[in-house]
């Protein structure tokens, strides 16, 4: 008997957070008329798809025991550069201008990677530097001025839909599916936990940690580049500031997903249910008029209590 | 010595019916357990038997589920380590919770600094005091170096000592010589004597019977969590011990019995190491290893023998050698290389080296050879790694709930052979393997020299480093001793005895050729 309470009490901790994000969504539909409305829940999948596009970078990383803080300065960059290209009457074709924001985002990665990975410069130290190094690229390219009056073709992968869908929610949506693929299904998924989980042990198996890691650092350049482009094209604006605090969210996104920083742990999927809570939580707020001052209190204890419930699981 | 009875109750410490219950298993079910001053009570029983949960409970590391705890006669609740160890009970772990960083007398007196008026830390009090309490127990270490600098033998007695330092009247140690020699065994079984003179009660866990035999006065024997029998030890012998605790005869622990496997071939050398040097660690370490033999590499530790088998797979440089595998000569430069050319490596640490703790026992045997499992050159076949996982598990005897379980929560034993069947999944050539029964229990170590025997009979070669000499001498075809970086000795398996085995491991030189 003892036994199977126990096991209720394990079912419980392990479904916890998609539990709590269930009764989030039954509480604010039975407060607010609004909140289950087919426009508001696009709204929110809206919302969310910038920072959530660029957790799913950050899962891999977290997930090898790492952590990445450029990624919202990449953003920027990746932004500026791309809308830089289809100015006015620029005719640089539109891929053209794409994937040299992508080319950015791959690049700082690198970089971040290459110092982490073959220098073994702390994660910390190194993603910071590039953040700095980045963001200061982005003044220098823009002056610090925002571009704007760039063509149509771009801004529509920002406010363009297909059918009632956003073009960044299908975004989202497709890196989403590409994030579960890797992770969960491929043999570098599998090394990446694997390195996270115990880097040495994975060494004596014969995974290249170094390489596994310095993927992953591309990998979160990669989504980070993208939102930066999904960001621009909805803003209408490539602002050298964008994306400034971005990190932070998405690292909390991730670990209210249940991934621990320590590594070994993470799924895309988690992520994309802990983007899902703030974003709905923030939905919710703003329905109820609760002033955003107050949100940010909120966020914070959702945070504490999010992992709090993480280490009750694993008792 | 043991008169002054009087004031005290019978028992310095007993337990009744203590119960213990993790998320689906009883981990401790209605165990007693009485402990006397002045006496070692060794606790014994395969991983998993529940001794280890039990005294984690006595030092206030798990919460009772039930049953009760007496202190001196009196109920006694043990609420938190820090509580336990005031009111005089002290566990020395496996693993030594010492901090490297800091002095010996540091160490001692961390959690209870003698401090002079404004809190001004007494070092001169607590450094006279570390060494009176090292002269008590003739021990000779200087209280002022750094731990990092000591020897784990070293180090264990600094733990014992911090025990005392604490007023510890129970002391509690958990398999004290899994990493020690066996000279620092004696030594420690010396200061132990010297405790039991001081009237501590002295709870011994541990696996190995000589050792108990030496110093036990009473024995409880546990299995699956409940208590299978306290007797006195004199009236036990060994062979009663592992009747009880594995609750079945074990007539043969070594498989191996003088003959050669079939697939044995003396002229068939599978690798060949020539001059392998690395500065300052390893000198012109030659030898071959042949088709299907197993190959013992004794010594004491420090003689170099990991660092030897670390190079060989890769995980370090050589400056000078060569390896040659199946007559051709072979350029190792990491473990993905080494598991490339055949190569296995089955590391002394278990948990540093072996093992992902937090994954689960199907990520953890696929890791190695994940390729064989692919689809196309990404996609792992999940149908066909289950497959592959369950059979591994079955033919090794893995005991688990699920392949889906985190290794953590397994014992030693079953660690050792996840780390196994992750090897033997891609079926290499050369399986090396470093301390392989270390800190596993009696039952789990015979499954796992059936396993090595298995392999080798298959024709697989196995390079076994040991530090225990029936080990070395029951599984053995050939054995090679080192000693300070050198080879010192080869030995056939009819001139292994254990005098030569020590003479070749303290530096003579029984090869005269």
């Amino acid at each position: 008997m003892k036994t199977k309470t126990m096991y209720i009490k394990g079912m419980l901790a392990k479904y916890a957070m998609y539990i709590a994000f269930v009764i989030l969504i039954i509480v604010l539909s039975v407060v607010s008329p609004v909140f289950l409305t087919s426009t508001n829940v696009i709204n929110i999948l809206r919302q969310i798809s910038v920072i959530g596009i660029m957790a799913v970078g950050m899962t891999f990383v977290i997930a090898t025991g790492g952590i990445d803080l450029s990624v919202g300065a990449i953003m920027a960059l990746a932004g500026v550069i791309s809308t830089s290209l289809v100015k006015g009457e620029s005719t640089t074709p539109l891929m053209v201008s794409l994937l040299a924001g992508l080319l950015v985002g791959i690049m700082c990665g690198a970089f971040s990677g290459f110092f982490i990975s073959r220098l073994q410069v702390p994660e910390f130290i190194a993603t910071l530097a590039t953040m700095t190094i980045t963001r200061g690229f982005c003044y220098v390219y823009t002056n610090g001025r925002p571009i704007t009056g760039f063509r149509d073709d771009y801004k529509i992968i920002g406010t363009g839909s297909v059918g009632i869908i956003p073009i960044p929610v299908l975004i989202f949506t497709v890196i989403v599916l590409l994030g579960v693929f890797f992770l969960n299904f491929t043999q570098f998924g599998r090394h990446v936990l694997a390195v996270g989980g115990n880097e040495k042990a994975a060494i004596v198996s014969g995974i290249n940690a170094a390489r596994v890691k310095f993927t992953c650092y591309i990998i979160s350049g990669i989504t980070s580049a993208t939102a930066g482009i999904v960001l621009a094209a909805r803003t209408q604006t490539g602002q050298p500031v964008a994306g400034e605090g971005f990190e932070l969210d998405a690292i909390t996104a991730v670990v209210i997903g249940g991934a621990s920083l320590s590594g070994g742990s993470g799924n895309v999927l988690g992520s994309v249910v802990g983007m899902l809570i703030i974003g709905v939580m923030t939905n919710g707020l703003d329905l109820l008029n609760v002033s955003s001052y107050y949100q940010k209190v909120i966020k914070g204890a959702i945070i504490l209590i999010a992992v709090l419930s993480d280490r009750a699981k694993k008792k | 010595m043991g008169y002054k009875m009087e004031k005290h109750a019978e028992y310095i410490v007993e337990m009744k019916n203590c119960r213990k219950v993790f998320p689906g298993v009883v981990a401790v079910n209605d165990v007693s357990l009485c402990l006397k001053r002045g006496e070692v009570h060794a606790l014994i029983g395969e991983n998993g038997a529940g001794k280890s949960t039990i005294m984690k409970i006595l030092a206030g590391i798990l919460p009772l589920d039930g049953g009760e705890i007496l202190y001196e006669g009196e109920p006694f609740q043990p609420k938190n380590p820090m509580q336990v160890l005031q009111k005089g009970i002290s566990m020395i772990h496996q693993e030594l919770d010492l901090i490297p960083e800091m002095t010996v007398w540091e160490n001692i007196y961390s959690g209870q600094e003698k401090k002079r008026i404004l809190g001004i830390i007494d070092r001169k009090a607590m450094i006279s005091e570390t060494k009176e309490l090292f002269k008590d127990l003739e021990i000779n270490i200087n209280p002022c170096v750094k731990i990092k600098t000591l020897s784990v033998a070293q180090m264990q007695m600094v733990t014992i000592v911090k025990a005392i330092a604490f007023n510890a009247e129970v002391i509690i140690m958990d398999e004290p010589t899994s990493a020690i020699t066996d000279r620092e065994v004696a030594q420690l079984f010396e200061v132990i004597d010297k405790l039991k003179k001081q009237n501590k009660a002295i709870i011994y866990i541990s696996h190995k019977m000589d050792e108990i035999f030496k110093i036990a006065d009473m024995i409880t024997v546990m299995r699956d969590g409940s208590h299978i029998a306290t007797k006195k030890a004199s009236e036990l012998s060994r062979e009663d011990v592992i009747r009880l605790m594995v609750g079945r005869e074990l007539s043969n622990l070594y498989t191996k019995d003088g003959e050669k496997s079939e697939e044995y071939n003396p002229e068939e050398i599978m690798m060949e190491v020539r001059g392998l040097t690395k500065y300052g660690q390893f000198k012109d370490i030659s030898f071959e290893l042949r088709k299907g033999e197993i190959l013992g590499v004794s010594g004491l530790m420090g003689a170099g023998r990991t660092e030897v088998m670390e190079t060989i797979f890769g995980l370090r440089k050589a400056d000078e050698g060569s390896i040659c595998i199946r007559g051709k000569e072979v350029k190792i430069k990491n473990p993905y290389t080494a598991i490339a050319n055949g190569l296995a490596f089955v590391s002394e640490d278990r948990k540093l080296y072996g093992l992902n703790l937090k994954g689960t026992i199907k990520t953890n045997i696929s890791m190695a050879y994940l390729k064989m499992l692919l689809i196309g050159r990404l996609v792992v076949n999940i149908g066909k790694e289950k497959k592959i996982v369950d059979d591994l598990m079955k033919q090794l005897k893995v005991k688990a709930t699920s392949r889906e379980t985190i290794v953590n929560n397994l014992s030693g034993g079953n660690q050792q052979k996840v780390i196994i069947a992750k090897w033997l999944m891609g079926e290499p050539d050369i399986f090396i393997m470093d301390e392989p029964t270390r800190g596993i229990d009696v039952g789990a170590k015979a499954e796992i020299y059936k396993i090595m025997d298995t392999l080798a009979k298959r024709g697989k070669s196995i390079i076994m480093i040991s530090s225990e000499m029936p080990e070395l001498l029951g599984m053995s075809d050939r054995v090679i001793v080192m000693h300070e970086g050198k080879i010192t000795g080869k030995l056939a398996r009819e001139e292994c005895n254990q005098e030569i085995l020590m003479t070749c491991s303290v530096g003579g030189n029984v090869n005269e050729n």
